[in-house]
């Protein structure tokens, strides 16, 4: 992903990292609805 | 909060800002707000303790419904021009406070204020959520604007999921009582508050040079001759009154499956069993149409990318009309055939979202998509009185004498007759005349003002 970033356009140093907060910020979101699709499943066997 | 820390100008993504930031942005605001689908639980628990009647539970969602299309469509040009920080605090502030608000309401015993409270002010923050990072996403993934606003609106599918054993936990924590109730209005209006923060906290909006990857550079992009049509511009072309016959008949067919679908399972395949087997049969059958739903809202508008706007909606409405067909024709002799039409079915009604608003940007650009997605959603709103209004009214006037599948024979048909006629008004889309685009003084205008306000 990270030739999705945008271009580093400063004079000197380099653009931090930020794996770290992609991985928090979708495991934010990532967990709940897991979750929710988890709770989801476990009905699905009664259909058959 | 005119400027500062709620300005477009603030939140100019920095160097190395990475774009998969943005979907789980988009995603706090959308599962929050996706709540609004599993309102029949907190329902079942206001009659429970306040002793109400089921038309009067359901008034907070369906004002929540209808807030939705009309907020979108009045605040979109607002939305557009203020940025998505602001939208999506707005949005958190509205969706937020409506659950406090009935939480007051209920503790107080005045079931105005849930009225007021989810269906007016939460509804204000559903269509300005629903709205707010969807032009953001189209700017960070131009290469692949379908699955960008697949993700965010399979959230809104999605947030149902969570909500449901959200809302029953609480339930069953502070109990169905009024002090229970208003108890689980006011947790859950925090834990959205807290939840969607990470929405506004962290959305960005691109810089000006910046381009997806593999795009052409800027000085190579012909950027200036693409489609770039204004939200009121937009009300006055085919194509965006096309979109919208698509949108609501669409969604009507879905609905009509969707809002019917514990009844339909009984009637196809109650025979076969019964008691408690059926019982669970029935909750699967609405779960793995939620399923279907949600998945294909990111599987369907992911795919447009490829294969293009028009021929997924082909999809959706062709085969879409076809499924219906099968369902009739076969009635209850084959559960499996049955099962897999009733999936592609709700997968197209989710996808018909979803792929839309890359539809728009097509045909219009995304100098004012949002607002022009805004007032689109007005097909919604119409969808969701016309699709529970005709399967109601006609499997309900066929009485007792209709039984089995035989009772869906007309309705369906009418479902069935609306695809074709989406699928009708699709072919007849075509790239919107250059006499609506706005003038080249207004795009260097823009242009001008949002490189000045970077």
């Amino acid at each position: 992903m990270s030739h999705d970033a945008s271009p580093a356009r400063t004079s000197g140093g380099t653009a931090p990292n930020r794996t770290p907060l992609i991985v928090l910020a979708w495991a934010w979101v990532g967990l709940p609805f897991l979750y929710g699709v988890y709770s989801l499943v476990l009905k699905v066997p009664a259909l058959f | 909060m005119a400027g500062g820390f709620f300005d477009r100008s603030s939140i100019v993504a920095p160097p190395g800002w990475s774009r998969w930031l943005v979907p789980p942005a988009a995603l706090a605001v959308h599962l929050a707000i996706g709540q609004a689908y599993a309102w029949s639980i907190l329902k079942q628990g206001l009659i429970d303790a306040e002793d109400l009647s089921g038309t009067a539970t359901a008034l907070p969602f369906q004002l929540a419904i209808v807030m939705l299309g009309l907020s979108a469509a009045v605040f979109g040009t607002q939305v557009e021009r203020r940025g998505p920080r602001w939208a999506m605090f707005v949005a958190t502030i509205c969706f937020s406070s409506g659950f406090l608000i009935s939480a007051l309401g209920v503790a107080t015993g005045q079931f105005w204020l849930v009225v007021v409270g989810y269906g007016f002010v939460g509804g204000i923050g559903l269509g300005i959520g629903y709205i707010s990072p969807v032009s953001t996403l189209m700017k960070w993934f131009a290469d692949r604007p379908g699955m960008a606003t697949g993700i965010a609106i399979m959230g809104f599918g999605g947030g149902a999921l969570v909500a449901q054993p959200l809302s029953n936990g609480l339930l069953s924590a502070f109990g169905r009582t009024s002090g229970g109730v208003a108890s689980t209005f006011l947790v859950m209006g925090i834990a959205y508050g807290v939840f969607m923060s990470l929405g506004w906290l962290l959305v960005r909006v691109p810089a000006d040079d910046w381009r997806p990857p593999n795009a052409p550079a800027a000085s190579e992009e012909k950027a200036d001759t693409g489609p770039a049509v204004s939200a009121t511009e937009a009300l006055k072309t085919p194509q965006f009154w096309l979109l919208w016959v698509i949108l609501c008949f669409n969604v009507t067919a879905g609905i009509g499956l969707l809002e019917k679908a514990e009844p339909l399972y009984r009637e196809y395949f109650g025979q076969a069993s019964a008691g408690q087997q059926l019982t669970s049969a029935v909750a699967a059958f609405v779960a793995i149409l939620s399923l279907a739903n949600m998945l294909g809202r990111f599987v369907w508008s992911s795919t447009s990318d490829i294969v293009g706007r028009k021929n997924i909606y082909r999809l959706y409405l062709g085969v879409g009309a076809l499924l219906y067909v099968v369902i009739l024709l076969m009635g209850n002799s084959n559960k499996v055939i049955f099962l897999i039409a009733a999936l592609f079915i709700l997968s197209f009604y989710g996808a018909g979202f979803a792929t839309i608003p890359a539809y728009l940007k097509d045909l219009f650009g995304t100098y004012q998509v949002g607002a022009i997605h805004g007032r689109l959603l007005t097909a919604w709103s119409a969808a969701g009185v016309l699709g529970p209004l005709i399967v109601n009214s006609i499997v309900e006037a066929q009485g007792p004498e209709g039984t089995g599948p035989s009772r869906y024979v007309v309705s369906f048909s009418i479902m069935i007759a609306l695809l074709v006629i989406g699928f009708i008004a699709n072919e007849l889309i075509r790239p919107v005349d250059r006499k609506h685009y706005v003038g080249d003084a207004e795009r260097d205008r823009t242009a001008t003002t949002e490189g000045a306000s970077r």
